[in-house]
């Protein structure tokens, strides 16, 4: 293969993984503070993606024609309604069922990622059909050989590679994040030390949910196409990914997005008939991994979650 | 200590009867401000018999006599079948209320008593009815050869999935599931042999030249197709009630639940936990392909669109409606589940997002389902 080729699988294989990435570390998040799997997870940003696109639809009628300030409301808004909706599902959904079975908890975030995937296939104008997402980025390239260098997935890429420093210095620099870590390491000990533990459960999924908001503007503007069945396929894979690198860790979460993507280009290049059995190939290796590696490659520590 | 009478026959039978009678009238209704005034009467009388405290002597009723009640209900569903035996679509729906039955029947096999998760139940079905497509078009197996080729397809399918069932537990163990329920829909849509994202089409039952698709005129009377169905579909799921409660009544069943309670504790005690969750799984599997094989001859029609996650999240609500573990419970769901959205046609398209809310209420509110699980009775005639 040729290296212009390969460079583009390499892009591709970057693009996927960063979204992928930005999914499991939702997932960690919240295994970290609430020792829970929230299964509506991929629906939250497939709500937060359609979100966006409602925003975009209205500035669009409202005569605003300026790209930048578009996207830049688009993801404003989409992020802040997806942190209120993470917030309210751990509030009245997930912390009430805090003693019950883990099945519980587990059985009532799948009913909600049903709920809302049903909402937007019902209720939003058309919503059964695949919608158009706007490119909204400039598409100018720059071709290398047979590499097509796009701005718009390499500004895609710098904002997610942002957006994970960010979230990385917020944890690790912040008060707010030591709270953070603190719950997820023991959760009476930072009671005692008078953290506001509902406070930084709540806080924690409206991050969470932000970022699975981010993610979705992002796989629309990526794919320039959404539907409301986005949710189910990148939850699942999401939250592989971050089974692969170990629930709990956040450098897990991101390695294990980048590898399952990786495994994913791999498989579409090496696989003869690719394209077709694509979805096929990444379902089967997520239930090869699961049982190769149970709790994942990087084993869970309880003392390093987070 | 003077041993306690046991609880009368009757309030059971007037129970099935007032509830039997009220299944045919809500069959038969026609018109959706009907339908609408009888499932609101039907759950004011509910309440109201929960509230004077009628339903406690239906419970004791049903626990002391479950034979005799059992074999009430199969004439209650005879009764049904032959005030509705011109009406094919009536028939139609009680086949798919019994054959669902069957299915979370093995579902609740695998969920109710060994704990194993399965979110995949709608693919084994599928795996089923795509059986009994491609084997009465390729083959000449006698069909109901082919009933149980589907289950044992179906239970092959699983047994692939048992190593990470078995390796993972908890919210592992459902990712598994669910990607093997994605898996399976992507597989039929892009796989042209099965006939890609359009489906295949079944050909009808036919057992020693007798075909399931005429009708029958026996002495003047003429008898919807679906008759002959509907006798195969309740001999399966009688057949398949009375197996599953003697599994759970017997040691196997036993063992099942002290390995859902506390699978540490179960394997101190000897059980070989390995053992009975692929006993488990794969029996609930078996059952859950028959059913989806003769639904496929039903139906005649098979396309990868009805065996989504989405379906297999119905079958799991109905479990967790009816009662985890409770099959007299599932029959209840299965009939709410399969009906009440048939019949209310505006609710039809808006019963995926229904049955998730009713589930999420359920498990806010009433944890155990309408019809909880009753101890288990170790000798006849104790009452806990």
């Amino acid at each position: 293969m040729d290296a212009g080729l390969f460079a583009q699988y390499v892009m591709n294989g970057l693009m996927l993984g960063m979204m992928y990435a930005l999914v499991a570390v939702g997932f960690t998040l919240f295994f970290g503070v609430l020792d829970i799997i929230k299964f509506s997870h991929g629906d939250v940003l497939m709500v937060g993606a359609f979100t966006a696109l409602a925003t975009y639809v209205g500035l669009h009628a409202a005569g605003m024609d300026s790209n930048w300030f578009n996207l830049v409301v688009m993801l404003v808004l989409a992020t802040l309604a997806m942190a209120l909706l993470g917030m309210v599902i751990a509030r009245y959904l997930v912390m009430p069922l805090r003693s019950a079975p883990a099945l519980n908890t587990l059985l009532i975030t799948l009913m909600l990622g049903t709920v809302l995937r049903e909402s937007v296939r019902l209720f939003y104008p058309q919503g059964a059909n695949p919608k158009p997402f706007p490119a909204l980025l400039p598409r100018s390239a720059i071709d290398i050989g047979e590499f097509n260098l796009r701005l718009d997935n390499v500004l895609m890429l710098c904002a997610g590679v942002l957006v994970i420093v960010g979230l990385q210095f917020l944890l690790n620099r912040t008060k707010l994040g030591l709270a953070i870590r603190a719950v997820a390491q023991d959760e009476e000990t930072a009671r005692i030390m008078g953290i506001n533990f509902t406070a930084v459960v709540l806080i924690t999924f409206a991050i969470g949910s932000g970022l699975a908001a981010f993610a979705g503007v992002m796989n629309g503007l990526y794919y320039n196409e959404i539907n409301f069945g986005i949710g189910l396929y990148l939850g699942v894979i999401g939250f592989s990914a971050a089974i692969i690198g170990g629930l709990g860790s956040i450098y897990g979460a991101i390695l294990g997005g980048f590898l399952f993507a990786g495994l994913q280009t791999v498989g579409t290049v090496m696989l003869p008939f690719a394209s077709a059995y694509k979805d096929v190939f990444a379902f089967a290796v997520v239930i090869a991994i699961m049982a190769w590696r149970p709790t994942g490659l990087i084993r869970e520590k309880i003392s390093e979650r987070v | 200590m003077a041993k306690k009478a046991r609880a009368s026959l009757w309030p059971g039978v007037i129970a099935l009867t007032i509830a039997n009678a009220y299944l045919i009238a809500l069959l038969a209704a026609e018109q959706q401000a009907l339908i609408i005034a009888l499932l609101a009467t039907g759950i004011a009388s509910v309440i109201a018999a929960a509230w004077l405290g009628l339903l406690v002597s239906v419970t004791a009723s049903f626990a002391d006599h479950e034979d005799a009640l059992g074999g009430c209900a199969i004439i209650a569903a005879l009764a049904t079948a032959a005030f509705f035996h011109e009406n094919h679509f009536v028939l139609l729906l009680v086949i798919t209320v019994m054959l669902y039955s069957v299915a979370t029947l093995g579902l609740n096999v695998q969920f109710g008593y060994a704990g194993v998760l399965n979110f995949a139940g709608a693919s084994f079905f599928g795996i089923g009815a795509y059986t009994s497509a491609v084997l009465n078009a390729q083959t000449a197996l006698p069909h109901l050869l082919v009933l149980l080729i589907g289950g044992f397809l179906a239970a092959l399918a699983g047994s692939l999935l048992l190593l990470p069932v078995l390796r993972t537990r908890g919210h592992y163990a459902a990712v598994v599931t669910i990607a093997f329920a994605l898996l399976f829909k992507t597989f039929l849509e892009v796989n042209d042999v099965l006939g890609g994202p359009q489906g295949l089409q079944v050909k009808g039952m036919n057992i020693l030249g007798w075909s399931f698709n005429d009708n029958i005129e026996i002495g003047g009377v003429s008898l919807s197709f679906y008759m002959n169905y509907f006798a195969v579909s309740l001999l399966l799921l009688v057949g398949t009630f009375i197996l599953v409660r003697r599994l759970e009544r017997s040691w196997i069943g036993l063992n099942l639940d002290a390995l859902r309670l506390d699978e540490t504790a179960a394997s101190c005690f000897g059980l070989d936990i390995a053992r009975w969750k692929i006993t488990a799984f794969l029996i609930g599997n078996f059952l859950i392909g028959v059913a989806g094989a003769l639904f496929g001859m039903v139906g005649g029609f098979v396309a990868p669109n009805n065996y989504t996650f989405a379906d297999s999240l119905i079958l799991v609500s109905i479990l967790l409606l009816g009662g985890i573990g409770n099959p007299w419970g599932l029959l209840v769901a299965t009939i709410i589940v399969v009906v009440v959205p048939e019949k209310l046609q505006t609710i039809q398209e808006y019963r995926f997002l229904l049955y998730a809310l009713m589930v999420i209420a359920v498990l806010l509110f009433r944890p155990e389902g309408l019809l909880p699980r009753p101890v288990r009775r170790y000798f006849s005639g104790w009452r806990p």
